[in-house]
């Protein structure tokens, strides 16, 4: 795939850094019969940045980006960008480019005519538009597939001339609706970087609807987690990985395991341990609490005495991830490669705490998802 | 059940026998018998209408029927009547069809079953009970008028338009189309006009052939309407000239042949051009 284009022979004022608009949708309520798909959400999205919305399917991250695209009705919350509110605004009129999940080129055009089309609707002068057109499809590396028909290209090339499309008419805001997820691994990631870079160069205030979270992580300036039809955290994605404040986020980001525990006085004990309880964890419930640790947030040493053993052993690089049986329940621990290399299959060894605190959530059972 | 399993393996199976290659031979000389009795239920009709429209009164053939057609009295009107009928009748169901049939498929999927089930019923209502109701009901203004038969026409092509339609909206991704057309700022007419109705030509050609093959043919109602369409002044002159009237039968049969393959070709020169196509 061709790399961004930073040569862009004539740049206009499309291909500047422009100021993106700052997007509030506070308390979004839309239900669909008996189903809540959204209870209450709340967002800010600052001028110019990414923000991803993260979540299990049925979690309500497209409904959400439906609303603010201004194709979803709500039953109550308000929409507001750059402080106006937009709820009245047809998608029409909101100067919002999207781009769709499946491959959303009009058939009857060349990408050309595709990306033009919103500078037409717009009443530009065939010679402007089509100067403009070409330009974004340079920007995109597309500039020899112009007179393309969507059948003629690729999976990955459709979706970038989609991108094209929706920025050609400067948009307020940018919606992405998973563009990704009905592309090959490889061009997925190359299209991810390309779309980070555009972003970026533009500064243009972009929300990105994903389920998943390694293109969310890598991706967006912060990273809102959906459950239910509401954020459960939204934090950059290093804080969302090394501090979840719910046991949903915890569980949904990364690995963990879920490890039983009594607390007290705000510590647990946790293999012979005495860990502190992070804030933000909820308190005892009649089931009890568990630990959530993540790989890395423990270790172990060999040792024969002990009763806990490695059931899986993975290679993934640099490091090695063990499963370890205590009690019979199965905790993931991460070692370097080079120290888990001792380690055989069926060893005994003897699990420790390395984080300086945990997260404690109530003992249930896994929360069901529902399908979007 | 034939087109999932050949009809080789239907037939050994029916016999009770077992799937010898021996059978093609006579499998292929059933189809030919087949379609030779086909071929002669349509071909016969056809050919014996044209031998007696080429034919005078003395039974020698002449050109004398088809020279004499433009010149028949009452031919010229008839024949304009229904070409006018068939254009109101086209544009009318079209306008009318094509933004009922994206708005059902788009904001209320779940009326498709109900209309399949009212688009039928035209074929399902006699042509007589329906005449006479539409008789009935309509304002005098336009019982004195002809262009009541294209509202008639409108109703008895639905079955086919919708259908037609039905499976080319079936094909696209209407949603997403409408809804990116929408956030790049088209509005409804434009989102129609330069997104739906280009990616709707093949369904169109369709709808067009089979309404213009409708109105071209149709006589009940015209004839219960008392206008004399085509095929109204084809069956009254036979009253006066059988050759004559029947030479008209075939120029008209040839006619909508020739125009449903200009309306089929469209489609297909549109298809290439579109290829070529590179400007803005």
């Amino acid at each position: 795939m061709t790399e961004l284009h930073d040569a862009a022979p004539t740049v206009s004022s499309l291909t500047r850094p422009t100021t993106g608009a700052r997007v509030n949708l506070e308390g979004l309520v839309r239900t669909y019969g008996l189903t809540r798909a959204l209870d209450g959400f709340t967002l800010a999205v600052e001028p110019g940045e990414f923000v991803a919305l993260l979540g299990p399917s049925g979690c309500g991250k497209t409904t959400a980006l439906r609303v603010l695209a201004g194709f979803e009705r709500l039953d109550r919350g308000r929409v507001t960008v750059d402080g106006v509110d937009v709820v009245k605004v047809s998608a029409q009129h909101r100067d919002m480019g999207m781009v769709f999940q499946s491959y959303s080129l009009f058939p009857n055009m060349n990408a050309l005519n595709n990306v033009a089309f919103g500078l037409r609707m717009r009443h530009q002068r065939a010679l402007q538009r089509r100067q403009k057109a070409g330009e974004l499809l340079e920007l995109v590396g597309l500039s020899d597939q112009a007179t393309k028909y969507p059948h003629q290209m690729s999976g990955g090339q459709q979706q970038r001339v989609a991108l094209a499309r929706a920025l050609a008419i400067e948009p307020r805001v940018l919606l992405l609706d998973e563009p990704l997820s009905a592309l090959d691994a490889k061009v997925r990631g190359e299209l991810r970087d390309q779309i980070r870079q555009l972003q970026q160069r533009l500064a243009i205030t972009t929300v990105f609807v994903t389920h998943d979270q390694e293109e969310a992580l890598s991706m967006a300036d912060r990273v809102c987690v959906m459950s239910n039809g509401r954020a459960e955290q939204t934090a950059t994605p290093a804080v969302l990985y090394s501090r979840p404040t719910t046991p949903f986020v915890a569980e949904f980001v990364g690995v963990s395991s879920r490890v039983p525990v009594t607390p007290l006085d705000g510590e647990v004990e946790l293999f012979g341990q005495r860990c502190r309880v992070r804030s933000g964890s909820v308190g005892v419930t009649v089931d009890g609490v568990d630990a959530l640790l993540r790989p890395e947030d423990l270790t172990v040493t060999a040792d024969p005495s002990a009763l806990p053993f490695v059931t899986h052993k993975s290679f993934l690089g640099a490091t090695t991830r063990l499963v370890v049986q205590v009690d019979e329940v199965p905790i993931r621990v991460d070692l370097r490669s080079d120290v888990a290399a001792d380690i055989e299959l069926g060893a005994r060894v003897r699990p420790a705490v390395v984080a300086r605190d945990v997260l404690v959530a109530p003992r249930a059972p896994r929360r069901e998802s529902t399908t979007d | 059940m034939a087109s999932l399993v050949p009809d080789i393996v239907v037939d050994a199976l029916m016999d009770g026998g077992d799937l010898p290659t021996r059978r093609r031979p006579r499998l292929r000389v059933w189809r030919l018998v087949v379609l030779l009795i086909a071929g002669a239920y349509f071909l016969i009709p056809i050919y014996a209408g044209l031998r007696f429209s080429l034919e005078n009164d003395a039974g020698h053939l002449s050109l004398y029927a088809v020279k004499v057609i433009p010149s028949e009295p009452g031919f010229t009107q008839a024949f304009w009547l229904s070409m006018r009928l068939a254009i109101v009748t086209l544009a009318i169901t079209l306008v009318l069809m094509v933004p009922t049939s994206v708005y059902v498929h788009l904001k209320f999927p779940r009326l498709r079953r109900v209309m399949d089930f009212v688009t039928i019923l035209p074929i399902v209502i006699p042509p007589i009970v329906l005449i006479l109701g539409v008789l009935r009901a309509a304002p005098l203004w336009l019982r004195a008028s002809p262009y009541l038969l294209s509202l008639v026409y409108v109703i008895l092509s639905m079955p086919f338009v919708y259908r037609s339609l039905d499976a080319g909206l079936s094909a696209l991704d209407l949603k997403t189309l409408v809804e990116a057309s929408r956030s790049l700022g088209g509005n409804w007419f434009n989102t129609l006009w330069r997104v739906v109705v280009p990616n709707l030509r093949s369904a169109l050609l369709s709808a067009t052939v089979l309404t213009l093959a409708l109105v071209l043919g149709e006589f009940t109602m015209a004839s219960l309407d008392l206008w004399t369409t085509l095929p109204v002044w084809i069956y009254q002159f036979q009253q006066v000239d059988a050759h004559v009237s029947t030479a008209v039968s075939m120029v008209s049969l040839l006619g909508t042949w020739l125009l449903i393959t200009f309306i089929v070709s469209l489609d297909r020169s549109q298809s290439r051009r579109n290829r070529r196509k590179t400007d803005s």
